[in-house]
Formats: C-alpha cells, structure tokens, sequence
C-alpha cells in the first residue's frame, strides 16, 4: 500500500532527549498507520520512531510485537537490515511503547498474536527502511553535488559509487529527516537480499544465555513493592469476607487490600508476600458453578450434541448422501481444556502516579494493556505508558488483561509501585484455557472406498463471544471451527454444524486456537475413513487433495522424507497428519513404538514439511516447528486440564507434567521453497502432531484414539 | 538475621528471614534476576544455580542453609558469555524465549564439570529436570555436545 505524505506531517523530526551517549535522531515515518491514528503521540523520550540513527552510525529499530521466544525481533530486524544496508554488529532493538502508529494492520491494534507478526510487517516495515534509504541517499548526494542515482548504501553508510566518497547515516540524519517522505520508495529485490532467507542467528541469544534478558517479572523499580492475590478457585466466585490479622503479622508484609479479582497481599519481597498469603483467611462466595465438574461437563456436551447448531459448511447434502452410502463410519472425539503452562508465570508492574502510568509487562496486546491502564486510573491513555519486556513464553495466554488489572489497582491503592506475581498454581488455576470439546463425526464411503460424504457436529465454547464479541453472529464463532469446517478434502457433500455451549470454565487463545483440537479430531477422523474404505493414510489424503496443491506438496515432501513407502523395522509404526492453519501448510509423519505391558507411546522421530510461503529466517521456521511439535505432543500425552467442585484440579508440574529432554522425539524440518505470500509459523506446526501420533498408534493397535490425552487402555 | 556466604566469588551478607529461599535472596533482596522462579516447588528447573560447585534447586533452599557456602548463579559464569557452555548455547541458537534458560545452562554446566564428555543418556539424567515449554530439547542437547567439544579443546 503506497504511502501518502500529508502536509500536516511534514515534520518528521523528532528529536530525542539528549542521552549520556549523544544525540539520537529519529525517523518518523508515516504508513498506513498515519490513518489509523488521528494524533500520533510521543513517547518518553519524545521519539516516534522506527528507526533510530546515533551519530556513531549505529542504528536502534523499534520492534513492534511482543517478543515470545517466535524470533520476530530478529525477523523485523532483518527487514529493515536489508532495505538499509545495515551492518549486523552496529544494530540495537527497542520495544516500541503503545503507540498508534504501531498497530498491527491485521488486528487494527497493537497486539502480537495470529501468527501474524511478519506476515503484518513484512510490506510497511520493508517501505519504511526503503523510504529511510532513499531519504538518506538523496541528503548525501545533494551534498556532494551528484545523482541519487550515482550513489549507493552500504554498513551504515551512503557511498558515491564513483568517487568511493563516504558519509555514514549518522551524519546525514539530521538533514534527511526534513525531506518529504517518498511516496512509492523502491524495496529491495530478493534477489539482493542481504539477510532475508538466509539463516540468521537470533540477535538475543546472548542476553538470553548470561541472565541478562528483563522479563516482566524481573523489572525492579525504586520503592518498588510486591504483591501476590488471592483468588476464588471456584470459577465465577467474589470474596464474602477476609481477615488479613494473620497475614499482617508476617515479617515484610506491608498491606492487605481487596481487588476486583480477589485479596492482594503487598510486601516488600515477594517470598513474604507468598508467607503472607498462606496466613490470609478468606471466605468466598463461590457462585454458580460450584458444582461443576469434568463429568458434568461431558453429560452436557453429550446432549448439546444432540440439538442442531450452527451451519458452519454445508456443500451438497450430506445427509441424503450418507443415507444411501454403500458404508458409513461414525466416531466421537473428545478433548480435555488446556493450560498454557507458560515458564514465566503471569506478573505485571505498574507505577501509577497523579501525572501519569507506566506498566511495564510481558503482554502481547499493548493496545489493551493501555485502555486497561487508562480505564482504572482515569487516566488519558496517552499517559499510560506501556513497557513491553520479553515474555518468558506466551501461546495466546498474555493476551489477556487480568494480570495487569490488579498491577494497576494495587499501585492506584499502595500510591506506589507494585509488582503482582502468580505462583505456578495461581496460573495453572486461573488460565483461560484451551476449549474441552465434544465431536460427533459421520463419514460415508462409496463401494470403491472414496468418501461420498462427511457430516460432523462440534460442541464447545465460545472464545470470541467474550473477546471480540461482535465477530460471532448466529452462534457462529469462526475460531471454534476452524481446522473442521474449512478443510480442504474433496468431500462432494460436506456439513458441519457448531452447538455453542459455555462449560463453566473461562477458556482462550491456546497456540493454534481451534485449530488445536480439530486438526487431531480432522486428522485422526480422515485416518478412521482411508482405513474403513481399505486405503492407504497418505494415499487417501494424496487423491482427496489433488486440488490442494500446498496442502499436497507438503504432504508428499514429508511422506517422501519419512520415506513412508518404505518398510518399517518390526513394532515401529507411522502416522501421518497434514493441517493448513494461519496461511501455512505443515504435515508431520511420526514414527513410534508401544510398550503394550508398560501402557507407553514412544515417539522416536517426527519429520515435518512446511510451506509457509515466503519467509525471513529460516532458522525461526526450522526452530519453531520444533517448538511447537513439542507444545502439542505434550498436550497429546499428557495435558488434560480435569474440574471437580468448579475448580481445577491441577496445580504445578507434578500434576500436570509437560514433556522432558529425555521424552522429546528427534525432529527433522524440511522447508518447501516458495514465492507465495507469506504465512505464520508461530502456531501451524502444532496442529499435526497430535493426529501424526495417534494414527500411528492407530495403525499399530488398529483402534481408533478418539479421546485425549493417550491413555495406556488406547495402546493395547 | 545476618548470613554470609560467597556469591560468584565476592563475599555476601544479608539480614533476611532464615527461612526465605536463596532464589528469592537473589531475585528480591540482591536484584539478580538472571536465576528465575518458574514452580517453587523444584520441579522445572528454572531456578538452578551451583551450591559448591553442584546443581542445586534455588526455589527450595532457605538461605540459612547457605551460610559459609559458595554459590555461583548465571551472572557468575563468565562477564562476558564467553562460559563454553553460553558459547555454544548462542553458536547453536538454543533459547526461544529464554526464560528457562538460565536453570538450563546451570544444569549443563554442572553436568560438564562431572562429565566432560557425556552420553546422550547422561544428558537425559542430568537435565530431565528442567523444562523448556518451548521445546528447544534438541537444541540443548546439540549445545552440550558442542561445548563439549569447546571445553576439551581449551
């Protein structure tokens, strides 16, 4: 999308503060977000920036998103690395403060989330740097008197191709800055791509290895206090009353306050916080959902199943066609809700003050965090200043503004600053967890074994009706069906209804969404078919798919890798999955073995294709397949997330364990090649793992997994 | 109550609770956040530093028990990342976000002092304890073979 200069911007300078290390001057470069943002408010340091240049040439570029462990810091800086020319040792990152300049053109805020980060940056942040570029070059040419176009960039710096005369950026900021901002600038060429496609090491490895990289739970403020809260463990319950005597009188224990989300107990560490809270007497109104509980959720899952719901796809008849289908295959699947289980539990600092706010948290959706500030302080939200630290993992949990409520409340209260930590049972407890859902599928086959038809009915609950409730119409939320409803199979007649049925339990954003539970019931479902009708997995998948060129080339490239044609040594087993989820193709095949006494799974090896269009660094599409292969085939073997008296059950690792060094399989990626748009790869390789196993386990056991996590009963 | 102890080679004092864990001595009282609270309950690892020289569980650890003891942490291991261990950590692109790395380092570290050349199996043993959410295993495990390599050829 071309950028526009509008008059009214013409000053694009803004200069920093002066700081210890000398004048810094930033280039403000209006986008796309220019129109989003009416005013464009500054910062701390008075800088809107995303790019900053020192006077020793070096450059600071501002990252936008929230960096999770996905890479994108790296990923956004080589972007601008190569439409700038920059020398990798002289470049510094930022995280930008909540501005709207910054907001993701995919969501319309500023938020990381979708797997969207690269995929929304990509074109803007290419413009900008080229923009920069050009602005630069045409500051140095009119100095030396010569053509732009006699003039090239290179480490930091505008060289004269002819005369080898050299000015670095540095030098030429300040005057390049006053220019009009070009309208169209000219992006790299791939083909002259200095860093994008090229394996990159990530630039914070090394803050990340000597303890040096701030968290959100690592901020430390002057004065700074810390609390911990109290929760109702029943979904839904408030405080009745509390007697804080107790809790008062343990060593560093500062204060006991009522919150919206429970009693928060304030010291000045937050061990004494912790002590403080285990003497806290609290009594709850625990609310409706007293007594709710797995069972009961399944009991009412089981008869919602019986209403029609939804039409999320209807092509054909489905039920006409299954009547009179030569065999039919019917299943139920189910799964458990999820924790997010992110290392670093949830934490928020805020500093709230009669002229002002600063939240410094690991959040990935700053626009939120922002209006929360502004909304419990009375605050304007140009002066609640948010601070984006690493997140010590995120998965959809940090989208969520809970843990910056009760920050903001606490310092309102205490008039200082307060950090609220969560210890691993507050946030095993008190997650918005992946769905538990219920799924009745009917698929019918024709005499030569190809499907004349699939019919299936999901129930579960509602993300978007609590997060961006004006997205599900007619009881329609698009993200509980994804994975289901738009596969990409030639089914000739296809159904799929979704029942919206609330469980009792808050659920949210888990690393790939819908695409979690349905791409394992889709998948698993598909295996259920190909085996009834006498067919090959990959051979099914492979004809069902001819029309699905993306879906098909990575479905061949990793049965090719895995070399799924050839024999298999005696008691290892194979199974395939393939899953289109947020723009991207992945299929994984994974090889397993079964100790039917011991009731164990090994998975020894996954190997997995990936078409995610074009992509920046192929070392974050390489390590987060990895990573997400994990994430789900922990959740396949061991995440189930159980309710009794509407709380959950679990509360730290020992009782909701996630996968280990010595339980992971070896993973192989290999990346298809492709001019196509990009696609995320934050999320899609999630999806594929868990159906991989279990059609494995299928192909072993000959019975169907329909239910996770594996049990030992599945394996016999 | 006043303890002392070595930290990363200086001499330390702190009038804390007796029983309040060194991880939250470190994190809260001293301001070192490089070691990281991830259960409180010794099962994640997060929280790793070197109690004389052996991998010890921070979250667990009342300071009391420290007294006259030498405790290194992930600050401590070199001034410059130039530890073999963070070395190949960064050569091998371990960490994604990175908050579990400091415990895994401590933990390889450790290893590494024991067995200069470990076995797969070996590996298992001595980091089974400590998580990675994001399933940077196969990294980790790369990593201890490399520095294993770096190590020997010093």
């Amino acid at each position: 999308m071309a950028q526009s200069v509008s008059t009214d911007r013409r000053e694009f300078l803004k200069k920093s503060a002066a700081s210890g290390a000398g004048l810094v001057i930033g280039l403000y470069l209006p986008g796309k977000y220019a129109a989003l943002a009416g005013t464009a408010p500054t910062d701390a340091t008075g800088v809107n920036a995303w790019v900053k240049i020192a006077p020793d040439d070096s450059v600071t570029l501002v990252i936008d998103k929230s960096e999770m462990g996905q890479g994108i810091s790296t990923a956004l800086t080589m972007i601008l690395a190569d439409e700038l020319d920059l020398d990798w040792k002289k470049i510094r990152t930022e995280f930008a403060p909540a501005a709207p300049q910054y907001f993701n053109p995919i969501f319309g805020l500023q938020g990381t989330g979708g797997s969207c980060s690269v995929r929304g940056s990509w074109e803007p942040l290419a413009k900008a740097g080229a923009a920069a570029r050009e602005m630069l070059i045409t500051t140095a040419a009119n100095r030396w008197g010569v053509e732009p176009g006699t003039c090239h960039t290179e480490n930091n710096a505008v060289v004269n191709s002819a005369s080898g005369k050299r000015l670095g950026y540095g030098a030429l900021v300040e005057e390049a800055s006053k220019l009009p901002v070009p309208v169209n600038p000219k992006v790299k060429e791939a083909n002259n791509y200095k860093y994008i496609g090229k394996p990159t090491k990530r630039i914070d490895s090394l803050v990340k290895s000597n303890g040096k990289a701030e968290f959100g739970i690592d901020v430390r403020l002057p004065k700074m206090l810390h609390a911990v809260v109290a929760r109702c463990p029943v979904f839904g319950g408030k405080v009745r009353s509390f007697d804080a005597t107790k809790a008062k009188a343990v060593h560093g224990v500062k204060d006991v306050r009522l919150v919206s989300t429970g009693v928060a107990v304030i010291a000045d560490n937050t061990w004494s916080a912790m002590e403080g809270r285990r003497m806290l007497e609290v009594s709850w109104d625990e609310g409706p959902n007293a007594k709710n509980s797995s069972e009961a959720i399944r009991k009412l899952y089981h008869q919602q199943a019986g209403q029609s719901g939804a039409i999320a796809r209807k092509d054909g008849d489905a039920d006409a066609a299954l009547a009179s289908a030569h065999k039919r295959v019917e299943a139920s699947y189910e799964v458990p809700f999820l924790a997010h289980a992110t290392m670093e539990p949830m934490n928020c600092t805020a500093d709230v003050r009669a002229d002002g706010c600063d939240i410094y948290a690991p959040t990935q959706f700053q626009t939120f965090s922002q209006m929360t500030g502004a909304k419990i302080t009375g605050l304007k939200p140009e002066q609640v200043r948010i601070h984006t630290t690493y997140l010590g993992g995120g998965f959809g949990r940090r989208a969520e503004q809970d843990f910056i409520t009760e920050a903001v409340e606490l310092s309102k209260a205490m008039n200082a600053p307060v950090q609220v930590t969560w210890s691993r049972e507050d946030d095993m407890q008190h997650d918005f967890y992946r769905p538990a859902t219920y799924t009745t599928l009917t698929g019918g086959l024709d005499p030569d074994g190809w499907p004349v038809a699939w019919k299936c009915r999901v129930v579960g609950p509602s993300i978007m009706s609590r997060f961006f409730p004006g997205s599900v119409k007619n009881g329609l939320d698009s993200s509980s069906v994804e994975g289901i409803a738009d596969s990409k199979y030639a089914f000739p007649n296809f159904l799929c209804e979704y029942v919206l049925t609330e469980p009792g339990v808050p659920v949210g954003f888990w690393r790939s969404v819908g695409n979690s539970q349905n791409g394992y019931i889709t998948e698993s479902f598909v295996d259920e078919m190909a085996k009834a009708g006498g067919k090959d997995p990959f051979e099914f998948r492979r004809r069902l798919l001819e029309k699905a060129p993306r879906h098909r080339g990575v479905l061949e490239l990793a049965a090719e890798k895995a070399g799924w044609s050839k024999a298999l040594p005696a008691g290892r087993y194979r199974g395939i999955a393939v899953v289109e989820s947020f723009g991207s193709f992945v299929a994984e095949v994974a090889e397993i073995s079964l100790d039917r006494k011991a009731g164990t799974v090994r998975v020894h090896k996954v190997v997995a294709a990936v078409d995610c269009g074009r992509f920046v660094n192929p070392e974050t599409i390489r390590a987060q397949i990895e990573g997400a292969i994990v994430y789900g085939l922990t959740a396949a073997l061991k995440g189930e997330i159980t309710i009794a008296n509407g709380r959950v059950e679990q509360g730290n690792f020992n009782d909701y364990d996630l996968l280990r060094i010595d339980e992971v399989p070896q993973v192989e990626v290999h990346i298809m090649e492709s001019k196509d748009g990009p696609g995320g790869i934050g999320e899609p390789g999630t999806p594929p793992i868990a159906p991989a196993v279990c059609n494995a386990i299928f192909s072993a056991t000959g019975k169907p997994v329909r239910r996770l996590p594996i049990r030992a009963a599945d394996l016999a | 109550m006043a303890i002392t102890f070595s930290l990363n080679g200086k001499s330390t004092t702190v009038e804390v609770d007796p029983q309040m864990p060194l991880l939250w001595v470190l994190r809260d009282t001293l301001n070192m956040t490089g070691t990281k609270f991830g259960c409180g309950m010794a099962l994640c690892g997060a929280c790793t530093v070197h109690i004389d020289g052996e991998a010890a569980r921070s979250c667990i650890t009342p300071i009391s028990s420290v007294s006259g003891r030498k405790i290194t942490t992930i600050e401590g291991l070199s001034a410059d990342a130039s530890h073999p261990v963070q070395m190949a950590w960064i050569e091998e692109d371990v960490p994604q976000c990175g908050y579990c790395q400091s415990g895994q380092i401590m933990s390889a570290v450790a290893l590494l002092a024991k067995k200069p050349h470990p076995s797969d199996s070996d590996i298992d043993d001595a980091m089974s304890g400590n998580i990675c959410r994001c399933g940077t295993y196969q990294r980790i495990r790369k990593a201890i073979h490399r520095a294993a390599d770096l190590q020997a050829s010093k």
